[in-house]
């Protein structure tokens, strides 16, 4: 304080909204293509995250709408193989991924008092390999039928079980295309995951020290390190797969002695981390949005930082757990049995944390807290059945059955798309100085809440009564019908609450409320900018001295560094 | 640049793993004892090119941008030269002993784990040339050091790989 | 229609109408009993075996084990399942009631804010060390379970069946009784007094499977050049269906399994009966030999045809033998099986057999003849 930090709050006029500057359609679209803004790329990345997630719920509406009856007829097998295999696939690379990365991008420099990246080229260039990335997978739907009949699309599973993509039992090209735009975007999220990670340790304000930072900042960095850490083994493994595909390498390829499982092991090596980087920052939006909304500040800031870290340092540990029926020996298996359950131990510590946080506060009911309480509820039974699944015999009824499929959706919608939604309807009057229709915000919240309900709460049944996954049909009298129509009715409930979002989004951008520098009296330094930041985001870069610097600022009284 | 060292260990630490996995099981010749020889020449090469890089960045340190010009220069040829003979090498076990990347799980892991090896030599070569040049240009001055040094890094990374290499494919699997 | 027409419209005639008249009578009413008695006991006794005494159980509930391992295995999910409802009510029920304790409650609220709480050492402990434990029981006794079943060391009296996955068939031999048949895996009851168990080693052909029979056991996987072992003691007879449950291509969804877990007696005549070559049908040679010169013989084998020695699809020496065709695609009849023969596309769309472009008089032979090889 004493060097004349200038954080003053609603001073600073709001500069024109991303485009505006040069005016015209052409204009827009080519800033667009030239920027190098972590604001501009961040809003690009959660706009290509939204795309992908039409084209992906499309496809998921297709794959409920052919299961909804016993014998359905919608789609053909190859087309539902390849639908699942599409549908899976873009929802982790191109929808997730995009919304972690573009979370991270607009919200991490201005947490941390940066003017932007450590290095904006680079995270053009990532934003732009992730999205051709995209293009490319998409693009087989297109290029890769050829001649081989075999279905154009990818249709071996967002895994690629091997060896069904050996050439022999994959003979088109939709194999190669999954791997390739899998190893374009993977060096995209490398290289874009090395710029956040070098802008955390080396761009921080002053006074901002690693324990001073937000938790959504605190939880990027965890994801970063992880994505740095295992989106090589899949790229590996993608290049060992493609090697024996195109030059007859032998690495899976059981008549040379070659392993299937091995293609396993490093797949999951990837596949586990990969989903706790997806679920991390959701955490860290959790964190920012239940204080703001309780009035409170997190409880037990040390804590949910080492259990963050904690986390993101068993997720290394923890991949054979998808591998518990392939036929490990029971050391192995009680082993991954044992460091699945015991990830549970810091989760569960930052939901308590959370619940803490809450309590003694003054609960504002606004969208974010709605969608983040929806959160807390689906993250803790998404959790629980995890625990289940990670007591290995458990897994051996209910591995690959529609069980799983209600775990991991549980935790990637109830959890991560619901996180996602509360961030919007927190952030989006930062970067677009408008408030989210409350209304539409209204019904979106219930039209989703209810269909994921409809949609994912049964399949726990039918996995239980022995339904197996990526199943393009099913015979009646299995006792899976019912469930599954009340699975697809869910569906339709939550197109439709994702349409009025992204119309929300639309409308708001021309018709919302002016927000201000500051909507939700929060305290971290994103909103001691305008609304939307002016593009060198802080006139002086501020000096901090506690972890909500503008909490401090607006209670001169009873700042927090007097007890941190 | 820590950062990118990490993530390529990572993606080399999976095809050391596999290569170790794999040691012993080809269901058929030709086997590491039967073709491998112990690199003696690659690996001076590459493990001297460190040796001349860190003198290039003394001489670069003190101002002495001509030393610098020629000790870069030859870390540079060093690296050049193990791409060489990485090649020979690689042309005696395709048409001499008949080893190919399809031929059987040795074949596949060698080739997949030294030719990564080499195209990051051949990344690492390419960064060096364009360093040359900038510098016989006159850009790179003394201010340059630390930047300079990061590169170094790199090329020191890509030692320190071809060291498990050698130890791995041509000690572990000759001896198994 | 006429006696519906004097039902509608009669009146007031002592007694109401015949049939009223009829039903009031006791005499009736004794007569149906004695009927409905009769006709049980002929069902219960007589019906045909497998309709009574071999249930098919279509909806495998993994809670409803009707053998070892899947008991084990239904216990410790019920444990889990207990513990984590237990935890759910727990932190469900402080999140409920903390929303609407401290909710805010209108703009009064908003002109102070609340205490701020950084934390306490001791809370956190407090909710750290009860998980911990939970994790602690939870791992020590799933360790004890995995080391129960999946430490399972075959006894020399068990019955050995050897499952190979196909795309998209099962492959099933009784290696100890020279036995090859598909699809459909017969194994004999088991009581809890025996200590054998049935051994399944499973195998595959070409890419990765799964075997899964819920209220038999939990699932492994099938994969190539890597054998795999799961182990059952059934006690109640039946038809158990299941799934392969790794996908394996278009009709990864129609290689259904069927495990017939029969009486010793049943079990040993089935077995006997694979072992048997079929008996040759003369009125069928015609069919034999459309059989063979059209090549189906080169994927099939029927023992003593010669000529009929592939491997590549599904045994056919005691088809009928089997109450389904196509892996559990279709019932094995007589319609099925001339719609198969036609193109089992149809049926079964991206199955590995293509259509033989047969004409109806080939198909008219070759069904005869299928259908003697019992």
């Amino acid at each position: 304080m004493a060097n004349g930090t200038t954080i003053e709050i609603g001073k600073e006029q709001a500069p024109a909204r991303p485009g505006e500057e040069r005016g015209t359609l052409t204009g827009w679209f080519l800033e667009l293509l030239y920027t190098v803004d972590h604001k501009k790329l961040g809003i690009m990345y959660i706009g290509t995250g939204w795309l992908f997630f039409v084209v992906a719920g499309i496809m998921a509406t297709f794959i409920r709408l052919q299961l909804a009856g016993p014998n359905g007829h919608v789609v053909g097998p190859e087309t539902f193989n390849g639908l699942i295999t599409m549908h899976g696939t873009i929802m982790i690379f191109w929808v997730a991924m995009p919304f972690v990365f573009g979370m991270a991008n607009y919200v991490v420099p201005l947490q941390i008092g940066a003017r932007d990246m450590a290095f904006p080229r680079l995270n053009a260039f990532s934003f732009w390999l992730t999205f051709f990335g995209g293009c490319l997978l998409l693009f087989s739907y297109v290029a890769a039928p050829g001649l081989s009949g075999s279905g154009p699309a990818p249709d071996v599973a967002w895994m690629a079980i091997a060896p069904l993509t050996a050439r022999a039992f994959s003979p088109g090209s939709n194999v190669d295309y999954w791997s390739l735009s899998l190893l374009v975007t993977g060096t995209g999220s490398i290289t874009g995951a090395i710029n956040t990670m070098v802008t955390i340790f080396c761009y921080r304000t002053k006074g901002l020290t690693l324990y001073r930072m937000p938790l959504m900042t605190w939880l990027s960095l965890v994801a970063m390190f992880l994505i740095i850490l295992f989106i090589p083994p899949l790229s590996a493994a993608q290049i060992m797969l493609t090697l024996q595909r195109y030059l007859g390498a032998t690495f899976f390829d059981a008549q040379s002695g070659g392993s299937a499982i091995l293609w396993q092991h490093f797949f999951w090596i990837f596949g586990h981390p990969e989903v706790y980087v997806l679920v991390l920052p959701a955490f860290g939006v959790i964190s920012e949005v239940v204080p703001v909304f309780s009035r409170k500040a997190i409880f037990g800031y040390p804590a949910m930082v080492a259990a963050s870290v904690l986390i993101g340092f068993i997720s290394s540990g923890v991949w054979a757990h998808h591998m518990f029926t392939v036929g490990m020996n029971s050391f192995s298996i009680t082993f991954f049995a044992f460091a699945t359950l015991v990830i549970s131990v810091p989760t569960g510590i930052k939901m308590f944390n959370w619940l803490a946080t809450m309590y003694g506060g003054k609960i504002r009911l606004e969208l974010p807290m709605l969608f983040a309480i929806a959160f807390l509820f689906q993250f803790l039974i998404a959790g629980l059945t995890g625990i289940m699944l990670g007591v290995a015999p458990f897994d051996w009824q209910l591995n690959d059955s529609y069980f799983v499929i209600a775990h991991f959706h549980y935790v990637i919608v109830g959890g991560i798309v619901f996180a996602v939604f509360a961030a919007h309807y927190y952030w989006y009057p930062k970067a677009f100085g408008r408030m989210l229709d409350k209304r539409l915000g209204l019904w979106h919240f219930w039209l989703f809440l209810i269909g994921f309900h409809l949609t994912f709460d049964p399949q726990h049944i039918s996995g239980i009564l022995g339904m197996p996954r990526r199943i393009y049909t099913y015979q009646p009298g299995r006792g899976w019908d019912l469930w599954n129509l009340i699975s697809t009715i869910g569906a339709l409930f939550q197109g439709l609450g994702a349409v009025i979002f992204v119309f929300n989004l639309i409308w708001s951008y021309w018709k919302g409320k002016k927000a201000g520098d500051d909507p939700w009296d929060a305290w971290t330094l994103e909103w001691a900018t305008a609304s939307p930041p002016a593009e060198y985001n802080f006139e002086k870069l501020p000096e901090v001295k506690s972890r909500r610097p503008l909490w401090d600022l607006k209670h001169p009284e009873d700042p927090d560094w007097k007890y941190e | 640049m820590v950062l990118v060292i990490t993530t390529e260990s990572a993606l080399f630490i999976i095809f050391v793993v596999a290569y170790l996995f794999y040691i012993g099981k080809s269901l058929i010749p030709p086997y590491p004892h039967q073709v491998l020889e112990f690199p003696w020449l690659g690996s001076i090469l590459l493990f001297g090119s460190s040796g001349t890089i860190m003198v290039a960045e003394r001489h670069l340190k003190r101002g002495a941008i001509d030393r610098f010009h020629l000790w870069w220069a030859i870390t540079l040829a060093c690296g050049v030269g193990f791409l060489i003979w990485t090649i020979s090498e690689w042309l005696k076990l395709i048409y001499k002993d008949g080893l190919t990347i399809a031929t059987n799980l040795f074949g596949s892991t060698f080739y997949s784990l030294v030719g990564l090896h080499a195209s990051h030599v051949l990344v690492g070569a390419i960064l060096l040339s364009i360093i040359l040049v900038a510098s016989l240009r006159g850009k790179i001055r003394h201010r340059h050091h630390e930047h300079i040094e990061i590169i170094s890094w790199y090329w020191h990374f890509v030692d320190c790989v071809w060291a498990v290499v050698v130890t791995v494919v041509y000690i572990i699997s000759v001896k198994s | 229609m006429n006696w519906l027409k004097d039902l509608v419209t009669q009146t007031g005639q002592a007694g109401g109408c015949a049939p009223a008249r009829m039903l009031r009578r006791p005499q009736f009413w004794r007569k149906l009993l004695i009927g409905l008695v009769v006709l049980a006991i002929y069902a219960l006794f007589f019906g045909t075996a497998q309709a009574q005494e071999y249930p098919v159980h279509a909806v495998q509930n993994i809670f409803a084990p009707t053998s070892l391992p899947a008991e084990s295995l239904a216990f410790l999910s019920k444990l889990v399942l207990a513990i984590c409802a237990g935890v759910f009510v727990i932190v469900g029920g402080l999140l409920t009631y903390g929303i609407i304790r401290y909710r805010r409650r209108g703009p009064e609220d908003d002109a102070t804010e609340p205490p701020q709480v950084y934390g306490s050492t001791a809370i956190e402990l407090a909710w750290t060390v009860p998980p911990i434990l939970i994790v602690v029981v939870l791992v020590l006794v799933t360790a004890r379970v995995i080391g129960e079943i999946n430490g399972f060391q075959p006894l020399g009296n068990n019955e050995q069946v050897r499952i190979i996955g196909h795309r998209f068939w099962w492959e099933v031999r009784y290696p100890r009784y020279q036995v090859v048949t598909a699809n459909e895996i017969h194994v004999p009851l088991n009581d809890r007094t025996q200590p054998a168990a049935t051994q399944l080693i499973l195998e595959s052909a070409d890419v990765a499977h799964g075997f899964w029979v819920p209220k038999l056991a939990g699932k492994s996987w099938l994969v190539p050049n890597y054998r795999n072992q799961l182990w059952i003691k059934p006690f109640q007879k039946g038809i158990y269906l299941g799934n392969c449950t790794v996908l394996c291509g278009p009709q990864h969804a129609n290689m259904l399994i069927r495990v017939v877990v029969q009486a010793p007696d049943d079990y040993n005549w089935w077995l006997d009966n694979q072992q048997k070559a079929t008996v040759e049908d003369p009125n069928v040679a015609e069919g034999r030999k459309a059989f063979v010169q059209n090549t189906c013989g080169t994927c099939h084998r029927i023992q003593n045809v010669a000529g009929a020695d592939g491997t590549f699809g599904p045994d056919l020496t005691h088809f009928m033998s089997r109450e389904t065709l196509g892996a559990g695609v279709a019932p094995n009849d007589k319609e099925h099986l001339r719609s198969w023969l036609k193109d089992p596309q149809t049926l079964k769309p991206g199955c590995l057999m293509p259509n033989m472009k047969l004409d109806d008089q080939e198909i008219d032979l070759i069904l005869a003849f299928l259908r003697t090889l019992k």
